[in-house]
């Protein structure tokens, strides 16, 4: 198999794009893509100050590896959580590090939640019986990422989510119709708060298995395991489901989450639920949140005492 | 020709391509990407009798 552009062996096949491409084409492919999508929703710039959520995984060492590449401005920040089995947060931030130290020694943060607050993430899903440890979690990373963002004077957080999480989310939150959630899904949302950063996905139209290429054919030294708390979990069954649907109709991934993007913006879906959000302030941490009183983040720890 | 998966190890014999190799051990060749000598090979890469080849699993992380 030959590479399309250049003609030498080829190393990935991307039947999704009916495209072949060598080691040093898609080294340069996937970039390119990523600035693409990058442009083409207006996420940021070069004048912008970017914080980027590294997890020790493959697509968000990628995504720091590629703004690094391309001249971005900026700043890792790790999300020490806590989760012990296998040492899983223990070897991801081995790996943050090390990936950073290679590149010259990249500029990054962690933020070690138990240190922090006082109980890791595992701990606190343990203490709640009935609040799964992947819904804390998300809601602990949000919370830490704006709170660093702000603090930092960063305009911009960017996340490695690839087409696969998204498409997964996306169709998870189809299922049931879930119209606030569907409002506020897209590879770039504004900043509605000034304690708010813009998010920002860039790799949100590169397929999970190329960001894996990426990864390898790269020579980054991510972390290979899957979280333990995933083990069952939804969003890979739908990954799953998704994957076999783009084996029989290759691109329908692509089109499936590229189609709803372009609804939302042309024809203006969902944009009333974006309308209708009212925030107020948390009166412990200031942070922005659509309950009066505590946000939710806050109330985590107050119904601990 | 050995394919080598996490912590399993098949031999199989040689001069099938890549892919047909991944489905002969049970794996989807979409869900996993393939590496020989520390490089990434295409589907239809022909394996020979010497190969080692490590895959991959595509999905990682939470």
């Amino acid at each position: 198999m030959k590479c399309r552009k250049c003609g030498r062996e080829a190393v990935i096949n991307m039947h999704q794009h009916k495209l072949a491409l060598c080691e040093k084409c898609f080294l340069e492919w996937v970039p390119e893509r990523a600035q693409r999508t990058i442009e083409k929703h207006s996420m940021f710039g070069r004048d912008d100050r970017i914080l980027v959520a590294v997890s020790g995984g493959k697509d968000s060492l990628a995504l720091w590896d590629i703004l690094h590449c391309l001249g971005y401005e900026v700043h890792g920040i790790h999300i020490e959580l806590g989760i012990d089995g296998d040492g899983y947060s223990a070897k991801s931030l081995e790996k943050v590090a090390a990936f950073a130290k290679e590149r010259g020694g990249l500029p990054f943060d962690v933020v070690d939640v138990k240190a922090e607050y006082g109980k890791s993430v595992p701990e606190l899903a343990r203490e709640r019986k009935g609040r799964k440890v992947c819904s804390l979690c998300g809601l602990v990373k949000r919370h830490i990422m704006n709170r660093a963002a702000y603090s930092g004077g960063y305009s911009v957080i960017a996340t490695g989510h690839n087409l696969d999480d998204e498409a997964a989310i996306l169709f998870q939150n189809s299922l049931r119709w879930q119209v606030g959630y569907l409002a506020r899904q897209a590879p770039v949302l504004p900043s509605i708060d000034p304690r708010l950063a813009r998010k920002a996905k860039p790799l949100c139209l590169l397929y999970e298995r190329e960001m894996a290429a990426y990864a390898l054919v790269r020579g980054i030294d991510y972390i290979y395991d899957e979280c333990p708390h995933s083990t069952g979990s939804k969003t890979l069954y739908y990954k799953q489901i998704l994957n076999q649907l783009d084996r029989r109709s290759r691109g329908a991934k692509l089109h499936f989450y590229s189609s709803f993007v372009r609804a939302k913006k042309e024809q203006g879906l969902f944009q009333q639920q974006v309308q209708d959000l009212q925030l107020s302030k948390c009166e412990r941490c200031g942070q922005p949140t659509t309950a009066p009183g505590l946000c939710a983040f806050c109330r985590l720890w107050e119904d601990r005492q | 020709m050995k394919i080598i998966y996490r912590d399993e190890e098949w031999e199989i014999r040689s001069g099938m391509t890549t892919r047909d190799a991944i489905i002969k051990v049970g794996l989807d060749p979409d869900a996993v990407l393939a590496v020989r000598e520390g490089k990434l090979i295409n589907e239809d890469t022909i394996l020979k009798k010497e190969d080692r080849v490590t895959l991959v699993a595509v999905v990682s992380g939470g």
